[in-house]
């Protein structure tokens, strides 16, 4: 099985480490080798481009090269970053004018022999599914969830080049791999309002209340992200009145099906505490 | 004559052609922000094209939009009007227009003040410098003191060290218009 180069950013260094720490353990348990970027920088999440087009472009530019030198695909956990960056890379692609512009900022030249891959693509469609069964010690029997792609894996299409942001399945057959009851629901890409968590809660509020009560209609106990935006703003945002619906996200799931020890140090890290929910399952 | 200074200026940030908006209001019909905005992502390329700079400069809506991108992917006319919420708050920015959002401003601003010094985002010392700004401490930011407390987010900055690296591409990028 091929290596993969990892770009972690920056939430997975701070308020999303149990995704990070997730992340590692799975790959590890799954013998695929994850090797982090070179001295990598923020891609400017969603603040770059509200101040700046160019610059929202060549910091993952520097990324890119990065990436290029390494010599293999990159594989990123968090939507906003693989969003960004698939950004630049689309721009470098099919951009001559732009793509001219960046080299020459940066300070190398444009293979295009890396590519930029969301880290449920690489999970789902590259080491595949059965791979993933045949690793389920416990399955996650009686666990109801959804998947929740939210925005920025899958729009604009024309970018991402992943799954159809109208219908996207891999999410719920990952977690159907992994034993637990993915329920089918219309929600998996409406947005969260994550980019305004901190800026206008009341509107995120709304949002993620909306979010919270769509699932809870679907029959699910828990929302599976895989976005430490949308993680953070689906565990801040819930309403205080109505009990909170804990919120995984969907590579502490493989962990847990996989019996990984490390599993239990990941619970802890939630605003929302999930254990007493997976306490009420059969092991 | 309608003036089209705007609107042209707007095409060239944007890299999209409001003229072609045809008011189907598709793109309001599935904005998740639509009903707390005052005009709504529709009426918002109407006023890019009538060249109302004023009122949108001064809008909520350029603040509100959470760049879910739902709008551009359903618009018949393939129009991307998250780049132009985009090329409205950079033009706000440029221009020092008081924003009708202070918080949302001030975020990307500081957000990205900490990553032009460091070259990547540290959450304890961005909370820290937007939390001193808005002097909101607790209801607003009820849950960064317990994230702080539960030892996820490192008091310490990582410092790259191609700092200079990221500091150099911020200067030549600070006045770099888009090309059409
Ligand atoms: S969907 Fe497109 S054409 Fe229709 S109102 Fe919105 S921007 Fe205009
Ligand atoms: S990108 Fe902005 S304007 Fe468009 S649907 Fe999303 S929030 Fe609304």
């Amino acid at each position: 099985m091929t290596d993969y180069s990892y770009y972690p950013g920056c939430s997975l260094e701070a308020t999303a480490i149990e995704f990070n720490d997730s992340v590692l353990a799975v790959f590890e348990a799954l013998q695929v080798g994850l090797h982090e970027l070179d001295d990598w920088n923020c891609c400017g999440a969603s603040s770059a481009h509200s101040m700046s087009h160019a610059l929202s472009l060549a910091l993952p530019a520097r990324n890119l090269a990065i990436a290029q030198k390494a010599g293999r695909d990159v594989v990123m956990p968090c939507a906003a970053c693989f969003n960004r960056h698939k950004t630049t890379d689309h721009v470098m692609r099919n951009d001559p004018e732009q793509r001219a512009g960046l080299e020459k900022m940066i300070g190398f030249e444009f293979t295009g022999t890396v590519g930029v891959r969301p880290l449920l693509d690489v999970v789902g469609n590259e080491i595949g599914l059965e791979r993933i069964r045949a690793m389920v010690k416990r399955p996650l029997t009686g666990l109801k969830v959804v998947g929740y792609y939210g925005c920025l894996l899958v729009r604009p299409p024309e970018i991402t080049q992943f799954e159809n942001p109208d219908n996207p399945q891999l999410m719920n057959r990952l977690l159907e791999t992994l034993g637990a009851d993915a329920r089918p629901w219309s929600y998996a890409t409406d947005c969260c309002g994550g980019g305004l968590s901190l800026t206008k809660s009341s509107v995120a509020m709304k949002l993620v209340t909306r979010l919270a009560d769509r699932a809870r209609e679907a029959g699910a106990d828990a929302i599976v992200t895989s976005c430490p935006l949308c993680q953070l703003n689906l565990e801040m945002r819930q309403p205080k009145t109505s009990p909170k619906m804990p919120i995984f996200y969907f590579t502490e799931l493989m962990g847990l099906a996989f019996g990984l020890e490390k599993a239990g140090g990941w619970w802890s890290k939630h605003l929302i505490d999930p254990q007493p929910l997976l306490r009420q399952l059969p092991v | 004559m309608l003036d089209t200074t705007f609107t042209t200026q707007i095409n060239l940030l944007s890299s999209q052609t409001i003229q072609l908006c045809y008011h189907c209001h598709k793109c309001t019909a599935g904005c998740p922000v639509a009903e707390d905005m005052e005009f709504g992502p529709d009426r918002v390329l109407r006023l890019v094209q009538l060249g109302e700079k004023e009122r949108l400069l001064a809008s909520h809506d350029i603040w509100l939009c959470a760049g879910c991108e739902t709008c551009g992917t359903r618009c018949p006319n393939e129009i991307d009007i998250a780049q132009v919420m985009d090329a409205l708050r950079q033009i706000a920015i440029a221009e020092g227009v008081r924003p009708a959002e202070p918080y949302a401003e001030k975020f990307h601003k500081v957000f990205m003040g900490v990553v032009r010094y460091m070259g990547r985002m540290h959450e304890a010392s961005m909370l820290g410098a937007y939390k001193l700004w808005s002097m909101d401490l607790l209801s607003d930011m009820d849950s960064a003191p317990v994230m702080l407390l539960k030892g996820k987010v490192p008091l310490l900055p990582h410092l790259l060290k191609g700092r200079g690296e990221v500091r150099r591409i911020f200067e030549e990028t600070s006045n770099v218009k888009r090309e059409t």
